[in-house]
This record gives C-alpha cells, sequence and structure tokens, in this order.
C-alpha cells in the first residue's frame, strides 16, 4: 500500500489529490478503471486499484468529519494566561483517531504542526456539550439565592443531600480539631502525613464496613480485609471495568442509568456499554428478558458480555430491586458466567416503606458465585459528602480485590480525611440518628415534592429511595422525540430557570422523562420551585 | 453423592492479571524484607533499615508547629468556604484558593523565575495519579514515551498499566555523569521507529530521581529542541524542586520557556507533587501544570477519577498560603536536607565508597561497581541480596532503575532520624572493613 505523505495544511490542493478533481486528474484514474472493467489488465489491476481507491475514499470521509468536528469545537474559548501561552483552544488538525484505528492508517507527520493529543481527548470535548454538562455550567453562572439571587436557576440536576448536613456539620464542629491533632497517639501529623497502604487504612476499612452494616440494618456484615477504598464511586466503577473487561468488551446496563458511566465505565478503558432499556408500563423495573435478549443480540454481533451494571437503589428511577430479582439476576449471571457489579451508593437514602435488600445478603452461596458479585459503595450520598472522596469496592473475589487493591494508587483517599471519618463512623450513635433522620427528612421532602408535581398533572413514579423524582412530561412535549424532550429541557432551563436531567442524558428509551433532584430543597423551596414549572407547563398544554 | 459438576470460572481482565504492577521485581522485594524485619531504634535493633524510600520526614516538626498554630486550617469556623461548601465540593477545578496557593508555592521554590497561572493547575490524588493521567491523555495505546535511564521503577507500572503506551529507555551513562545527550536522545527515538512505536513524548525527572541531581540548562535546551524538532510533547516531572539543596541550582523547565517567550510552550507540561517537598504523601496531592489549554480542559475533566478531598485543599490551601511558613519551610528544609547530604556523603567516603555528584533529592547515587565480580546485572543483584540480608539494608539496585551500567544503588537517607543514618553508615562501614580484608 502506497504511503502518501499529507501535509498538515488544510489545502484545497489535498481535498483535490483526494477527489480527483480537475479534469486532468479525473482521466488518469477513470481510464485505467474503464480497463479493468473491459477486463484488461488483469486481476491484480482489477483489485488493486479499487481496494486502492476504496482506501483512500474511507481515509478522505476520515479527515473531512473530523474537520467538522474541528471546526465545532475551535469556537471553545481558551483560558485567560497570564503566562502567554502559545495555543488557545486551537485543536490539533491531526484527525482525531478512535484508539482502533490510530495505528491502522498513515499518520501524517510534519514537524510544522501543532502537537497532537490522544484519541481520548476528542471523546470527552464532544460529551461537554450534552444537556447534563450545558445545565450544570448555566447553573454555576446563575446560582439561585433566596436573598442575593432570587431569579436565578434553581439547581435540581445534580444528585446532592443537604437535608441533613446540619447534622454532620454538628458533629465536625464538636470533634474535628482534636481528631486531626491528637498528637503522642496514633493520629498525630506523622502518623497520616506518611506513606498510607493505598487501598486505605485497616481503621478506617473497619469503620467503613461498620457504617455500611448500619445502612443495611446490619442485615450484612461486611468483612473489612475485603473492602478496597478509593477516592469516591467514580474511580471504583472505572476501577472494576479495568478489571473485569477487556478492550472492546462490553457490560449490560439497564436504562434509564446514571449518567456518568459513560465516563467512568467506557473513556479510558476502551469497554463499551450495552443498554438495556426498562420500561414505563413496568414501571422500568428490570426484565430478566431484556437482559437475555441483549446478551444474544450483543453475542450476534460479536460483542463478548462481561457483566451487568446495576444500581440500586436505582438511579434516576428510585426502584429497588426484590430478593427475587436478585436471585433471577445472579442465575442469569451464572447462566452466561459473568460479572454482576452493584451500585449501591444510596442504600442508606432510601425512604420509602419497601425494604432495602443489599445484594450482599445473597452473597453468601457457593464459592463460584461469590466470585461474581462486586458491591460499590461510598459516602458522597448517604452521609453528604462527596467533597472528601470516599467510595468503596466489595468483593469476595480475591484475584479482584488483588487487581483493585494495586489500582488503587491511582486514586487513594487522603489520610487527614480516613483519619477524620474513621472517628465520625466510629460514633455508633451519631450513626444511627444520622441515618433515621436523614431518612424521615427524605421521606418528607419527597412527599412534597411528588404531590406539588402531582398538582400541576405531572406523575412521578414511585420511588423508594435517592434523591430523585422520575417524572413523567411527555405530555407536555410537542413532539414525541428526543428534540421534543430536548425543547422542552430548555424551557425549563432558561424560562422557568430550574436545571432538571432531560431523560435522553439517563438513555431513557421513551422521551418525555425527567430526573428533579429533591435533596437540595428546603421546603419553602417546594413552592417556589413548582410555581415555576407551572409557567412552562402552562405554556405547553396551551400549544 | 452429589455430583460435583465444575463451573467455569468467571473471568478477569487482561489488565487485572497483568505484571506490569512490578511488584516481583527487586525494588519492592526489599520492601517486603523490611516489613518482615523493620529496623526499630529500640526495639529491634539488629532489623533492616528502610533506605529504599524516597519519603521525607526532616521537617515534620515545621508542619506540627503551624498546625497546632493555626487551628481554622483544621476545622471550618464560619470563614468562607464554611462546612458546607467544602464538604459538598466535588468541583473538578479544585478549590481556587488552592491552587493560588500552590501555583504561589512553586513560584517560591523556583525564586520567583517562574510564573504559574492557578487556571492551568489541574489537581490530582498524587503525582502517580498526575503521570499517569498525562500519559492517556497525550498518548494512545502502544504508543511510546522515551524516558532518560536510570528512572524511578514506578515509572513501568505508572505510565504503563492500563494506558498500553511502552516506555523507550534514552540510555544515559556516567562517562558524563548520566547527563542527557542529543545523541541519547536521538538513538532512543530511532530505535522506538525501528520497533514500529510512535514516539509521543519525552518524559524527564528533574531534579532527577534517582541520581539526585538537577538538570543543567544547556540540557533542558536541548531536550526542548529535541521535543519541537520531532513535535512530540515534554514532561517534566519536578516533584524534587523544592528539595534542592541550594535555591539557584534547580533550573525549571517554566524558566526555558520564559525565555523563550512561550513559544512552543504548548507541548510542555510540569508535574508537581506535595509528597517529597512537604513530606506529606499520604494526604495526596499532585498536580499537572500545562501549558496546553486542550490538554488542561481534558486533564480536568479527567481529573474526577482522582480527586483531592476538599478537607485536604482547605487545610494546605491555608497554609501554603501563609507566606511566613511556607518561606521559612522551603529554606529550612532545603538547609536540613543539604546537612543529611553531607552527612551521608562523608561517611560514605570515611567506607571507600564514592557518590555521584548530587544537590538535590531525598537520596544519593552511590557506586559499587567496583565491588561487583562481573560487570553483569546478576553481579549486581548478588551484591544487592548481600546488602539486604547481611549488612540489613535496604538500598535500590540501579538495574531496578533501569540504569545500563551495572553496580550502581540508590540509596535515601531523609526517611530516618539521623542517629537511625549513623547506624546506618556504621554498618556499611564494617561490611566494607570485612570485604578488604577477605
Amino acid at each position: 500500500m502506497t504511503q502518501t505523505r499529507y501535509s498538515r495544511s488544510r489545502s484545497s490542493d489535498t481535498e483535490k489529490e483526494n477527489t480527483g478533481g480537475g479534469g486532468g486528474a479525473a482521466m488518469r484514474v477513470i481510464v485505467p478503471l474503464q480497463g479493468v472493467v473491459q477486463g484488461r489488465g488483469g486481476l491484480v489491476l482489477g483489485s488493486i486499484i479499487p481496494c486502492a481507491l476504496f482506501y483512500f475514499l474511507q481515509f478522505y470521509l476520515k479527515r473531512h468529519r473530523n474537520d467538522l468536528d474541528d471546526q465545532n469545537n475551535s469556537n471553545s474559548p481558551g483560558l485567560n494566561s497570564t503566562t502567554g501561552s502559545a495555543s488557545s483552544g486551537k485543536l490539533a488538525e491531526l484527525p482525531a483517531l478512535t484508539r482502533n484505528l490510530s495505528r491502522g492508517l498513515p499518520s501524517p507527520r510534519s514537524p510544522r504542526g501543532p502537537v497532537s493529543v490522544s484519541g481520548r481527548v476528542s471523546g470527552i470535548v464532544k460529551g461537554a456539550d450534552s444537556p447534563y454538562y450545558v445545565g450544570l455550567r448555566r447553573v454555576k453562572e446563575d446560582p439561585y439565592d433566596v436573598l442575593s439571587n432570587p431569579n436565578g436557576i434553581i439547581q435540581l440536576g445534580l444528585a446532592e443531600n443537604m437535608l441533613s448536613l446540619d447534622l454532620v456539620k454538628h458533629w465536625l464542629a464538636e470533634n474535628a480539631e482534636q481528631v486531626i491533632l491528637r498528637n503522642g497517639k496514633e493520629l498525630s501529623i506523622s502518623r497520616i502525613a506518611t506513606y498510607q497502604p493505598f487501598d486505605g487504612l485497616v481503621e478506617f476499612k473497619v469503620a467503613v464496613a461498620g457504617f455500611m452494616s448500619q445502612v443495611t440494618a446490619k442485615a450484612v456484615s461486611f468483612d473489612p480485609s475485603q473492602v478496597v477504598l478509593t477516592a469516591g464511586a467514580t474511580p471504583a466503577i472505572e476501577i472494576l471495568s479495568f478489571c473485569l473487561a477487556d478492550v472492546g468488551n462490553a457490560f449490560l446496563v439497564p436504562t434509564p442509568c446514571y449518567p456518568g458511566y459513560d465516563r467512568d465505565v467506557k473513556w479510558r478503558t476502551g469497554v463499551e456499554i450495552i443498554h438495556v432499556p426498562c420500561r414505563s408500563a413496568d414501571n422500568f423495573n428490570l426484565s430478566i428478558a431484556a437482559l437475555d435478549q441483549a446478551f444474544n443480540q450483543a453475542k450476534k454481533r460479536g460483542l463478548k458480555v462481561r457483566g451487568i451494571i446495576i444500581s440500586n437503589p436505582s438511579n434516576p428511577v428510585g426502584n429497588l430491586l426484590s430478593l427475587d430479582t436478585l436471585y433471577s439476576l445472579l442465575d442469569f449471571a451464572r447462566e452466561k458466567n459473568i460479572h454482576i457489579v452493584s451500585n449501591e451508593i444510596l442504600a442508606g437514602s432510601t425512604h420509602g416503606n419497601e425494604e432495602f435488600v443489599s445484594i450482599a445478603e445473597i452473597m453468601d452461596l457457593d464459592d463460584v458465585d461469590r466470585k461474581r458479585v462486586h458491591l460499590v459503595y461510598g459516602l458522597s450520598k448517604d452521609l453528604s459528602l462527596p467533597g472528601f472522596r470516599v467510595g468503596v469496592i466489595y468483593s469476595h473475589n480475591e484475584e479482584v480485590l488483588a487487581a483493585a487493591k494495586k489500582l488503587t494508587r491511582f486514586s487513594t483517599i487522603s489520610s487527614p480525611t480516613q483519619c477524620l471519618l474513621i472517628s465520625m463512623l466510629s460514633d455508633a450513635k451519631f450513626v444511627q440518628t444520622f441515618i433515621t433522620i436523614n431518612r424521615e427528612r427524605l421521606q418528607r421532602t419527597y412527599a412534597l415534592f411528588v404531590a406539588g408535581l402531582k398538582k400541576l398533572g405531572i406523575k412521578c413514579i414511585k420511588s423508594s429511595g435517592g434523591f430523585y423524582c422520575w417524572a413523567d412530561m411527555s405530555g407536555l412535549i410537542r413532539s414525541y422525540s428526543e428534540k421534543g424532550e430536548l425543547e422542552l429541557w430548555d424551557k425549563l432551563l432558561n424560562i422557568a430557570k430550574v436545571n432538571v436531567t432531560p431523560g435522553s442524558c439517563c438513555h431513557c428509551i421513551e422521551p418525555g422523562w425527567f430526573r428533579f433532584c429533591f435533596a437540595t430543597l428546603t421546603e419553602k423551596d417546594i413552592p417556589i420551585v413548582t410555581d415555576r414549572i407551572q409557567k412552562v407547563s402552562e405554556t405547553c398544554k396551551l400549544n | 453423592m452429589a455430583i460435583e459438576i465444575e463451573q467455569p470460572r468467571v473471568g478477569l481482565s487482561k489488565v487485572a492479571v497483568s505484571k506490569t504492577h512490578g511488584e516481583d521485581s527487586p525494588y519492592f522485594a526489599g520492601w517486603k524484607a523490611y516489613d518482615e524485619n523493620p529496623y526499630h531504634e529500640t526495639s529491634n535493633q539488629s532489623g533492616v533499615i528502610q533506605m529504599g524510600l524516597a519519603e521525607n520526614q526532616v521537617s515534620f516538626d515545621l508542619l506540627e508547629k503551624y498546625l497546632e498554630e493555626h487551628s481554622e486550617a483544621s476545622s471550618w469556623g464560619k470563614g468562607t468556604p464554611g462546612f458546607r461548601e467544602n464538604a459538598l465540593f466535588q468541583d473538578y477545578h479544585g478549590l481556587k484558593s488552592f491552587r493560588q496557593a500552590m501555583a504561589s508555592f512553586m513560584e517560591q521554590i523556583r525564586g520567583g523565575r517562574a510564573k504559574f497561572d492557578p487556571d492551568r493547575i489541574v489537581l490530582t490524588a498524587g503525582a502517580t495519579a498526575a503521570n499517569e493521567l498525562l500519559t492517556f491523555i497525550l498518548a494512545d495505546p502502544g504508543d511510546a514515551l522515551l524516558i532518560p535511564t536510570p528512572y524511578y521503577p514506578g515509572f513501568d507500572r505508572d505510565l504503563r498499566w492500563r494506558t498500553g503506551v511502552n516506555i523507550v529507555p534514552i540510555h544515559c551513562d556516567s562517562s558524563n555523569n548520566f547527563q542527557i545527550t542529543p545523541e541519547a536522545m536521538e538513538a532512543a527515538y530511532q530505535s522506538a521507529e525501528s520497533m514500529n512505536l510512535k514516539v509521543r513524548g519525552i518524559l524527564i525527572t528533574n531534579p532527577s530521581n534517582p541520581l539526585g541531581a538537577t538538570i543543567q540548562r544547556s540540557a533542558l535546551e536541548q531536550i526542548l529542541d529535541f521535543a519541537v524538532n520531532k513535535n512530540i510533547h515534554l514532561v517534566s516531572d519536578e516533584i524534587y524542586s523544592g528539595s534542592t539543596f541550594s535555591s539557584s541550582e534547580f533550573i525549571s523547565i517554566a524558566e526555558i520557556l520564559e525565555t523563550r517567550g512561550y513559544k512552543d510552550a504548548e507541548r510542555v507540561h510540569i508535574v508537581y507533587s506535595l509528597s517529597k517537598d512537604l513530606g506529606l504523601p499520604g494526604f495526596r496531592v499532585g498536580t499537572i501544570y500545562s501549558y496546553n489549554d486542550q490538554v488542561v480542559t481534558t486533564a480536568r475533566r479527567m481529573s474526577s477519577f482522582t480527586l483531592i478531598s476538599s478537607q485536604t485543599q482547605h487545610l494546605l490551601a491555608c497554609m501554603l498560603s501563609n507566606k511566613e511558613f511556607s518561606e521559612n519551610y522551603i529554606k529550612t528544609n532545603r538547609e536540613r536536607l543539604s546537612k543529611r547530604y553531607d552527612m551521608i556523603i562523608k561517611g560514605l567516603k570515611k567506607a571507600g565508597i564514592e557518590c555521584l555528584k548530587g544537590n538535590a533529592g531525598l537520596f544519593c547515587w552511590m557506586n559499587l561497581s567496583p565491588l561487583l565480580e562481573k560487570p553483569t546485572r546478576e553481579s549486581e543483584l548478588a551484591l544487592w541480596k548481600v546488602i539486604l540480608n547481611e549488612v540489613k539494608l535496604n538500598i535500590s539496585p540501579g538495574s531496578s532503575c533501569h540504569c545500563s551500567e551495572p553496580g550502581w544503588f540508590r540509596v535515601c537517607f531523609a526517611n530516618m532520624s539521623e542517629q537511625t543514618l549513623e547506624i546506618a553508615l556504621e554498618r556499611i562501614h564494617k561490611f566494607m572493613e570485612q570485604r578488604k580484608r577477605n
């Protein structure tokens, strides 16, 4: 195959060369082709020339497509730089090749163009324009404050629980200083400053295992030696993805799901996600039949499924998995010989009458099944401490634990934070009080919010846990499509000034569903929110 | 009796079972020996002395004093950011006050000879994460990074394991004090090409680990020219920049860029951390400073996998923005490290051992090649085993740092008390005396 050296400049000459534009050049291509078609030139020429042309066509198409991407992105503002950076948001002119193709095509090398970055960069640049991130940015620019900015945008798109922060704050006010500075004992600076085991201090693992047990109302006893601590649940999910699947393999993920999985599971790992849609007719409950169908379809496409990732309680709907469903899930995983990752990060934030059952409860089975189930947990939701970065991988699989422990070197929890939380979590009375009061407040706020939406004619799926209402606003969208949904999202953001998450970000297959986070609201805020939504819902009904 | 049907074991990924974590190498085997029989001043005087861990324990008292006198760093008081904001703060931009404090700390270390923009700082949980993150961003799987030897053994794991990127060594040797030459860089580049590996960048550590020496200005200029010439990235890992024994001897790549008017800056990225200079590896604080907007934006988003606890950010923002503390710390830390270095060099010289002339870091680069039976890696490892098992010192063999010349060893001196260092030197002296007699 001839290696054509392309110059970096996107001059029209290069394009002419590719398309064979210009009369003379065209004839030089057509005449031999005619010969090939007419049987002259033989089999060899008859295959090489079409192959070569096909190759050049593919390459031209790829470059052209990436040129368009570059044009769309070159308007992103560069950073203000007092140090006078030479580049100002200019993207590399090399095509942003995906990881599988980076060595398959000849790479243009010119010493004069800007230096290139990896294929991973382009992926995230596109993701940044999704409503999820646009909404977060807009709130940052114009955040609602009851006193200083009453016309600002109210944030209902970020899963933060502010309902019980006062409890944590109170505990810290009483206890924080002594914890960090205790000299002469184990927690002096020389103890916490030095290198620690990357997967967490033993005392912290004990404290976290104890907390997890309390969260499940002591139904499960978690073994600290099977706990691997990470800087948040985000790296916990990524580490498991790296450990359980190879590049090009896939996980089955029931939808609607947490928007962040696209980043956590796929971005750096090269692993795919196969969405398994759940339907409103089933209240978006998990269907084993749907999983089975998705697995078989993947197999036909030559895609190897390595596991299923479930969230329980689920995000965004708030469903709890029943014991029966968990057993069926385990049967399915056993039959296909795949892993189950259960993200239980909202286990302590249940607020309904239904009882939460952790998959850990059924991990007390024979060895083989134990080895395929892995739990993800964290303190960001249940303890309202996302800033402190505490995540957990819990597994009975020794190999997974061994690999995960080594990988936590890239995502270790800061030692002063571990020390602080050891004290907090060891205070059993505080933990119990917190869990109970937090659940009550979630229950109350949820009920008020759902009632508020109901008055506007907006129904929600009954949720048993988490910080969200999963609301059906399909009656308010103009066209029953993702486009219609995004139009409504835009109205809610810019007219009602409320940032909510459209179902498409959660990969919901049915348009018109929206995710509202209510845990940042006080009782007084709720009528303000519903009034604002009413502005938009009224106009939508009229149309 | 139930029939036992063997169930197929559920499989793991190649990454999970890979040996790229490197924990089977001598570098880590020595740590295991230490863990099993650690030296203690009173309770285990015949134990193994750990001289393979580059940790800075000489200035803890300064940190303790600061924390005692400034309780606002450890609590959230009524000022901003209050506790609520802090606990909820998971923005991957990082606390602005902390980034400003880091930028100013980095400027102080360089004697004000370079300026750092807080908005170009990306925070990661340690330099380990920073180096891996940059590798993910700058190179695709199968590509290569050029790294001068000898280098930090952890790079084999941190830069290659999950990224799928290769390391091609730039061979340096004692003939010119292990300095990096244009010829060596070119040879490495050609070597990569011949293996069909696409070179995406060159990564230098300045001051160098394990050499314990800063890179000279002329070499830095040549390295930058080389990167421009080949149109590749330049990563400068400057985590030991605050541990130079004299402030004037360290030249940062940032200074080179400053003199060039920041031309060609978009290919340069600096890694920094508080693990070595401030002796706080447990806090997990690393940064990427990049002159490339796209890299900054991407690194920031990718840092979601490795954020620093907001509590720690708040604490360190208070500490590092206290000019009185930071200036005094940098100055005192340098003096103490310099003193330790003199002590170990003198002690080794008395025992008849020469070291590479160093001016930075938490270790020295010791030459034991005269003691080798044969100038081979096997002889070096045999000698290393003797030192570990008989002299009871854990030091790092040059081969684990990919040094092309056998017989060199890295010896850490800052992770112990002066008394322990004396004991270690006595043991070495005794060992050398014995060998002379035999």
